[in-house]
C-alpha cells in the first residue's frame, strides 16, 4: 500500500493549481456563482474557460487525444478534478453531463460519423449538451419514461415532456432518451439520440430553483422532427446504454474536495472570528464538531480514490461508486448544517446581504446541499444499489 | 498511490484466514472469555510458531523483519475472528517499547523472546483517572541505592494477570511539565508486592487492577531515558491506536458479513428480511462504515509504517473507527432480532468488543480533539 | 393546553411517592439492575421474590393497580393522567409496575371475555398476585406473529396444544401462559388463531432457559407436547384471537417505565458532578455537559410523549400510532442513554456490575448491552416505523 502520490503526480497538482490561478478570471471570483447559480454573465464566462481548459486538453482529461482529450490517467485526472473544484474553477455539473455522460457514451455506442461529429467538440468545450432523462412521471424510475420517438421515413419525430433539464436553456444539443417501441416491456423499449436544441418544436421553459436561479427547464417536444442518422447506437438499446454510461468512472471526488473546500473557510472564520471575547476555534464544541467533519472529508476522499485506484488497477467499480456519491453528498448536508452553527445566526444571511458571512457560501450549499443526483440517482437509489448490487440481498 | 495489498500482505491475510477459522473457532473464544487467564498456551503457540509475533520486528531481534503494515493485516484478521489473549499486549504494546526504547540488550534479551512466544509483556499505563495524559500519571519511582522502589496503582492493565513482565510507567521526577519525570521500568511480575486483580469488563478482555506496594527495580531495568518516557508512550499510543482500529476493522466486517448473511436467510412475511429496504438500507450504512474505516485505519497503518509524522491520520481513524464499529454492531444486532439478543449468538462478542475498542488508547472525543489541533484550530 | 401538574394531581403525586417509599422492599432500587425500555435485566423476570410478591399484593390491596378501570369493575376511578404519575413514580423508584396480568389480561378479558371468565379472573388480578407470561412469538414468527405454527385442536371440552414458544419472558417464575395458537390451518392465520390462558402447571410443558446477553435468565424456549386446556381458557371467540392480541399490543407499547430514564440520568449527573478527571470536575467538561444536556432534552420529549398518551385516553381517544411513537421514542432513547452515558464514563464505562470500579454499580454498561433488547422486544422499531408510516400516515403498502 502506499497512499501518497508520485513526485510526477506532485508536479502535475502544482502545475494545474499553478495555471489555475492564471486563468481563471477574477470576475468569475466576484459573481459569487456555485452549483445551480449560473447568470448570462457567468454563463460566458465559464464556456470561454471551458474552452482554455479544453485546448489544454484539460476538459476532458480522460478522452484519448485524437478526439481532443489528454489521456491522462486515472490518477492525474483525480488531481486535476479535485483542483479544479478546490479553486472554484468555473466547471459545474454542465461539464459533467456534456464530457462524462454524453461524451463518453458517444466514444461507446456513435458510430464513426458521430464520433467525429461531436466528441471533439465536446472535449475542446466547443459544444454542451443538456441531459433529457427525466420526466414528471419518470425520476428514479427511469424505465417509466413516456417520450415517444417514431421512426418516419428519413426522421424520427418526437412528442413528450422531459423536466430538470439543467441548462437546457443554454445547450446546444440534448441527450434524449425516448421510447422507439411502446409495445414491448420496459427496458427494452427506449433509444438515445442527439437533438440539436435549434429545432424547431422544442420550447424551454425555466424552472426557479430553490436558490431563486434558473438553471434547469421543462423541455417539451412537439412533433420535433429529427434526421434518423442521430439515434445513437442500436435502436431500443438505450436501457443498456444507459446503465452503461453509469458505470463510466467517476470518481466523485468533487463532492469531497468542495466540502473541504467549506471546512478550510470555516476553519480560517473561525480562527478569525471573537464572539463574547473569545475566538470561536476556542469553543469545545465547535472544534469538536469541525473536528469530525474534517475526518469524515478523509473518508470520503478515500471512498472517491478508491473509485480512481479499481479503475487503475483495471477493475470496474460498482456499488464502490454508490457509496461514494452518497457519502459525499450526505457529508455536504452535515457540513452546512455544521457551518451554519459556526457562523451562528449570521448564517442566514444570503449573497447581497451586507452582513453575510463571506460570499454566503454556507448559506447557498445549504440550499443547494439538497439537490439530488443527476441522473445517478438519489441517495436512496444509491443505497439500494450498495445493498443489492454489493451485498447481495435479494430483491424480493 | 496503491490501496492494494501486497502479494506477500494477501498471502499472509489467506493464512491467516484459514488458519484462525480452523484454530480459534468462537467454541474457544468463549471458553478463554469466561476463564481465568484469557489465552490458550497451544494456540499461542501455534501463533508464535507461524511467527506471528515477530512478523513485525527486525529479524536481529528473531523477527520477521515485516512492517507495521503487514502487522495491520494481521490484526484486522484476528479482530474478525476476535482472537483472545495477551498478543496485542506482547507484540503491540510491549514490543514497539521495547524496539522503540530498549538498549540492545534489552532488545535481544526481551524482543527476542517475545517473537519465539517465550514471553508474554504488557504495559501498565493508564491510572485512576483513566486518561491518556501524562497528568494522569501518579504512580512514583524512588530511587533507592542500586535501584527504584514503586508505589501506585495501575488500572485497565490487559493482561497483567498472565504477563511474565510489566512494563511500568511511572513517575521519577515531580515538575511542572507533567511530560517531564516519566520513566518506563520493567518489572517482572512475580516481584514481591505487585498484585493484580482482574476487571470485569464488557468484553470480558481481562483487564486488571495493578497495585505496586514498594516494588523494587534494579536501575537497568529502566526502559529508554530517565524522565523521558512520556515521549516513547506517546509515539507507542499511536501505534496502539491504529493497531486497535485495525482489530476494530476486523470486527466491523465480521458483524457486517453475518448480519448480511443472516438478512438473506431469514424468513418473515414470506420473503428474507434483507429485502426490506429499511434493512437493506441498514446494510448500505454498514458497509459504508466497514470500508469507510478500513481505508483510514490503513492509511494511519502506512504513515505509521513510513515513519512519518503520523498525529492526524490516527487520530482521524481512532476517532472515526471508534464509532463506526458500534454503529455497525448495533445495526447487526438489529438485523439478527432477538436471537442476537442471547448469550448463545455471536453477535454479542462483537458488540462488546466495540466499546473496548472504542475506549483503548483514547476515545472518540479525546482524538477529535487531537484533529482539530492538526488542522489549526 | 396546560403542561402543569393541577394541585389535586401534586397531592396525588406526593401520595403516589410515598406509597412507592414505604411499600417497596428495602434496598430494592440498588439492588434492581433494570434499564429503562429494555427487557433483558428485570429481577422479576429472573426469579419469584417473595418480597416483591408482597408489594403486588400491597398495590393491589390499595388499588393501585386498578386505580385507571372504571369503579364498576372495582377500579379506582382515577384518570389516565393519575395512573401515568403513578407509574412515573414507580419506575423512578424503579418498583415493577403493571405487568401482562394487569396490562394485558385484565383488559383484554374485560373487553372480550365472558362473564365467567371475568369473575374467574379479574379478581385474582386485582388482588395482585397472579403472574402471567406472554406466549406469542415462534422461531418462525417474530415480527410476523401470522405465522405462528404453534395449532390447538378441540377434542371434547379440551384444546390440545403442540408446539413451541420462543422468548418467553419470565415463563419460568409465572403462573399462566396468555397465548396465541392456530386452531383452524385451512383460514389465514388472522382469521383461525384463538388466545387462550393455560395454566403452567399443565402436563406436557417443558421450560428451557435461554440465557440473553446481559447474563440473565430473563426468557425461555417453551414447549407444548399434547398439552391439554380446558376450553373454558379460551378469551373472547375461538379464531379471532389475533385482533384481540393486536389491540393488546398497544397496551404493551405503551407500558414504557419512563420514570427509569429520569432515575437513571439524575444518577448519572450526581456521578458527573461528584467526579474529578486529571483534576478537574468532569461535570466542567464541555463534551460531557453537551452530552448531558442533549439527553434531558429527549428524556423531557420521552415524558411529552408518555404524558399525551395518558391525556388521551382521558378524553376517550385511544391511542394507536401515539403508541407506536412513545415505544419507538422511548426504546431509541433507552439505546442512546446508554451509549452516551458510557461515553461519558470513559474507560469506566466498560465495568461490568460486579466489579468494584464500576460507577453506578455497572447501571450503564448492563444498559449498553440490555438497551439491544428495547428496540427488538414488543416489536421492533423498524415495525414500529411501519405502523407510524402506513396507519399513522397513511402511506401506503404498496
Ligand atoms: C438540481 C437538479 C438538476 C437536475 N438535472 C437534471 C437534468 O439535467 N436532466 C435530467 O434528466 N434530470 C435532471 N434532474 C432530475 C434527477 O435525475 C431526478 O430528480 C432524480 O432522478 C429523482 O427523480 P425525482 O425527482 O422524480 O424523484 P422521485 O423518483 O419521484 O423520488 C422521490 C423520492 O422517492 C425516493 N424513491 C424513489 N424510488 C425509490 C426506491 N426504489 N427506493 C427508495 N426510495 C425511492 C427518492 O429517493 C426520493 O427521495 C435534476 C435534479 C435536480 C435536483
Ligand atoms: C428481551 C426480549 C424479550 C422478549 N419477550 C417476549 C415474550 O415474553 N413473549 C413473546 O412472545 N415474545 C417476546 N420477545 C420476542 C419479540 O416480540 C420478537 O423478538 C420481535 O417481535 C422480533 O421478532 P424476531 O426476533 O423474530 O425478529 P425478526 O422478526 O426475524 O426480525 C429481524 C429483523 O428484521 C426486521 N424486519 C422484520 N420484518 C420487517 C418488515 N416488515 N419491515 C422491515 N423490517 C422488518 C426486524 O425489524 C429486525 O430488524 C422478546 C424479545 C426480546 C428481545
Amino acid at each position: 500500500m502506499d497512499f501518497k502520490f508520485t513526485a510526477e503526480e506532485e508536479a502535475f497538482r502544482q502545475e494545474v493549481k499553478d495555471w489555475l490561478k492564471a486563468n481563471i478570471p477574477p470576475r468569475w471570483f466576484e459573481l459569487t456563482t456555485g452549483y445551480w447559480q449560473e447568470t448570462d454573465e457567468s454563463w460566458k464566462i465559464a464556456r470561454a474557460f471551458q474552452k482554455k481548459l479544453g485546448v489544454k486538453g484539460w476538459l476532458a482529461p480522460a478522452y484519448p487525444r485524437e478526439y481532443g482529450g489528454a489521456d491522462l490517467g486515472h490518477i492525474k485526472r483525480l488531481i486535476l478534478a479535485e483542483e479544479l473544484t478546490y479553486h472554484n474553477a468555473p466547471v459545474g455539473v454542465e461539464t459533467e453531463i456534456t464530457v462524462n455522460w454524453v461524451g463518453m457514451a458517444l466514444q461507446h455506442f456513435g458510430n464513426e460519423q458521430q464520433k467525429k461529429d461531436y466528441v471533439s467538440r465536446v472535449a475542446k468545450g466547443d459544444i454542451v449538451f443538456c441531459l433529457g432523462y427525466s420526466e414528471p412521471n419518470a425520476g428514479s424510475d427511469l424505465a417509466s419514461l413516456q417520450t415517444r420517438a417514431t421512426e418516419k421515413g428519413d426522421e424520427y419525430i418526437i412528442n413528450g415532456q422531459k423536466i430538470w433539464c439543467s441548462y437546457a436553456h443554454y445547450a446546444d444539443y440534448c441527450w434524449l432518451a425516448a421510447v422507439t417501441d411502446p409495445d414491448v416491456p420496459k427496458h427494452r423499449n427506449m433509444s438515445m439520440f442527439v437533438v440539436d436544441m435549434k429545432t424547431p418544436g422544442i420550447t424551454v421553459r425555466p424552472l426557479i430553483n430553490i436558490l431563486g436561479c434558473h438553471s434547469f427547464n421543462e423541455v417539451f417536444f412537439d412533433d420535433v422532427r429529427i434526421p434518423k442518422e442521430n439515434l445513437v447506437g442500436e435502436k431500443n438499446n438505450g436501457w443498456f446504454q444507459l446503465a452503461v454510461a453509469l458505470d463510466f468512472e467517476r470518481s466523485g471526488v468533487q463532492t469531497a474536495a468542495g466540502n473541504q473546500l467549506l471546512l478550510d473557510f470555516l476553519v480560517g472564520y473561525a480562527k478569525s472570528t471573537k464572539r463574547n471575547g473569545r475566538f470561536l476555534s476556542e469553543d469545545p464544541a465547535l472544534r469538536n464538531e469541525l473536528a469530525e467533519m474534517a475526518i469524515e472529508i478523509e473518508v470520503a476522499r478515500m471512498l472517491c480514490y478508491r473509485i480512481a485506484w479499481i479503475y487503475k488497477t483495471g477493475g470496474h467499480s460498482n456499488y464502490e461508486s454508490s457509496m461514494a456519491m452518497l457519502f459525499g453528498s450526505e457529508l455536504l448536508r452535515r457540513m452546512t448544517d455544521v457551518g451554519m452553527r459556526v457562523l451562528g445566526k449570521y448564517g442566514q444571511l444570503m449573497n447581497g446581504s451586507k452582513w453575510a458571512i463571506g460570499q454566503a457560501e454556507i448559506a447557498r450549499s445549504y440550499l443547494a446541499s439538497l439537490s439530488i443526483g443527476v441522473g445517478g440517482g438519489t441517495n436512496e437509489i444509491q443505497k439500494n444499489i450498495i445493498a443489492m448490487r454489493g451485498l447481495g440481498l435479494p430483491r424480493k | 498511490m496503491d490501496l492494494g495489498l501486497t502479494e506477500e500482505q494477501e498471502m499472509l491475510k489467506k493464512s491467516a484466514q484459514e488458519f484462525l477459522a480452523k484454530e480459534c473457532p468462537k467454541k474457544l473464544v468463549r471458553e478463554l472469555d469466561e476463564s481465568d487467564t484469557g489465552y490458550s498456551r497451544d494456540l499461542w503457540n501455534k501463533m508464535a510458531q507461524l511467527g506471528w509475533m515477530g512478523l513485525s520486528f527486525p529479524e536481529k531481534y528473531g523477527g520477521n523483519g515485516g512492517s507495521f503494515l503487514d502487522l495491520t493485516v494481521l490484526l484486522d484478521e484476528m479482530g474478525y475472528n476476535i482472537v483472545p489473549g495477551p498478543f496485542f499486549s506482547t507484540v503491540v504494546l510491549a514490543g514497539y517499547t521495547l524496539l522503540e526504547a530498549g538498549n540492545e540488550e534489552q532488545k535481544k534479551e526481551y524482543l527476542g523472546k517475545i517473537c519465539t512466544g517465550e514471553l508474554i509483556i504488557t504495559v501498565a499505563l493508564t491510572e485512576l483517572d483513566g486518561t491518556y495524559d501524562a497528568a494522569s500519571i501518579n504512580t512514583t519511582a524512588k530511587a533507592k541505592g542500586d535501584g527504584y522502589v514503586l508505589n501506585g496503582t495501575k488500572l485497565f492493565v490487559p493482561d497483567a494477570n498472565v504477563a511474565d513482565y510489566i512494563l511500568v510507567v511511572a513517575r521519577t521526577k515531580k515538575s511542572a511539565n507533567p511530560d517531564d519525570g516519566i520513566t518506563i521500568f520493567i518489572v517482572d511480575a512475580k516481584s514481591a508486592g505487585v498484585k493484580y486483580t482482574l476487571l470485569k469488563t464488557l468484553a470480558r478482555d481481562k483487564l486488571c487492577e495493578v497495585i505496586l506496594e514498594n516494588v523494587r527495580v534494579p536501575k537497568a531495568h529502566i526502559i529508554g531515558n530517565l524522565d523521558k518516557g512520556w515521549s516513547v508512550i506517546q509515539s507507542l499510543l499511536k501505534k496502539a491506536a491504529v493497531a486497535k482500529c485495525a482489530e476494530m476493522v476486523g470486527g466491523a466486517q465480521a458483524s457486517l458479513d453475518m448480519a448480511v448473511n443472516y438478512a438473506k436467510e431469514r424468513v418473515q412475511f414470506n420473503r428474507p428480511i434483507g429485502s426490506f429496504q429499511a434493512i437493506q438500507h441498514y446494510c448500505a450504512n454498514m458497509v459504508t462504515d466497514v470500508d469507510g474505516s478500513r481505508f483510514i485505519t490503513y492509511k494511519a497503518a502506512w504513515a505509521v509504517s513510513e515513519g512519518l509524522p503520523a498525529d492526524k491520520e490516527v487520530s482521524i481513524a481512532k476517532a472515526w473507527t471508534s464509532e463506526a464499529f458500534k454503529r455497525v454492531a448495533v445495526l447487526a444486532h438489529q438485523i439478527f432480532g432477538a436471537i442476537g439478543f442471547t448469550m448463545d449468538h455471536d453477535m454479542h462478542l462483537y458488540f462488546r468488543r466495540a466499546k473496548a475498542g472504542e475506549l483503548a488508547y483514547g476515545d472518540a472525543d479525546f482524538h477529535r480533539d487531537i484533529v482539530a489541533r492538526q488542522i489549526g484550530l | 393546553m396546560d403542561f402543569q401538574l393541577s394541585e389535586t394531581e401534586k397531592a396525588f403525586q406526593q401520595k403516589a411517592e410515598q406509597f412507592v417509599l414505604s411499600a417497596m422492599p428495602p434496598g430494592y432500587t440498588d439492588r434492581c439492575l433494570y434499564w429503562p425500555g429494555a427487557y433483558g435485566a428485570i429481577l422479576e423476570f429472573e426469579e419469584r421474590d417473595p418480597a416483591i410478591d408482597r408489594f403486588r399484593e400491597r398495590m393491589g390491596e390499595e388499588g393501585w393497580l386498578t386505580m385507571a378501570w372504571p369503579k364498576e369493575l372495582g377500579g379506582g376511578g382515577h384518570s389516565f393522567i393519575e395512573q401515568a404519575i403513578f407509574a412515573e413514580r414507580l419506575s423512578y423508584h424503579r418498583a415493577p409496575g403493571t405487568d401482562i396480568s394487569t396490562l394485558i389480561a385484565a383488559p383484554t378479558i374485560m373487553r372480550f371475555g365472558s362473564e365467567e371468565q371475568k369473575k374467574e379472573w379479574i379478581p385474582r388480578i386485582i388482588k395482585g398476585n397472579l403472574r402471567f407470561w406472554l406466549a406469542y412469538s415462534e422461531p418462525n414468527a417474530g415480527s410476523d406473529l401470522a405465522a405462528i405454527q404453534t395449532t390447538a385442536v378441540e377434542d371434547g371440552d379440551d384444546l390440545i396444544v403442540n408446539g413451541q414458544k420462543i422468548w418467553s419472558s419470565g415463563a419460568h417464575i409465572a403462573d399462566y401462559a396468555w397465548m396465541v395458537a392456530r386452531t383452524d390451518m385451512k383460514v389465514p392465520s388472522h382469521k383461525g388463531t384463538t388466545l387462550f390462558i393455560v395454566d403452567n402447571k399443565t402436563p406436557g410443558i417443558t421450560i428451557r432457559p435461554l440465557i440473553n446477553i446481559v447474563g440473565f435468565h430473563s426468557f425461555n424456549e417453551v414447549f407444548f407436547d399434547n398439552v391439554r386446556v380446558p376450553k373454558k381458557n379460551i378469551v373472547g371467540e375461538k379464531n379471532l384471537g389475533f385482533l384481540y392480541l393486536m389491540v393488546a399490543l398497544d397496551y404493551e407499547r405503551l407500558a414504557i417505565a419512563i420514570g427509569g430514564f429520569r432515575r437513571q440520568f439524575d444518577e448519572l449527573v450526581k456521578y458527573v458532578k461528584g467526579t474529578t478527571r486529571n483534576g478537574e470536575p468532569l461535570s466542567a467538561n464541555p463534551s460531557v455537559r453537551r452530552k448531558l444536556a442533549d439527553l434531558a432534552i429527549d428524556i423531557e420529549v420521552a415524558y411529552n410523549f408518555f404524558f399525551k398518551t395518558a391525556w388521551m385516553m382521558d378524553n376517550n381517544q385511544m391511542p394507536n400510532i401515539e403508541a407506536s411513537v412513545l415505544k419507538l421514542f422511548a426504546t431509541q432513547l433507552s439505546r442512546k442513554l446508554a451509549s452516551v452515558g458510557t461515553e461519558i464514563l470513559g474507560i469506566y464505562g466498560q465495568l461490568e456490575h460486579d466489579s468494584k470500579y464500576a460507577p453506578m454499580r455497572g447501571q450503564y454498561s448492563v444498559g449498553y448491552l440490555d438497551s439491544i433488547s428495547a428496540v427488538i422486544g414488543a416489536g421492533t422499531s423498524e415495525i414500529q416505523r411501519n405502523i407510524i408510516a402506513q396507519r399513522g400516515l397513511g402511506l401506503p403498502r404498496k
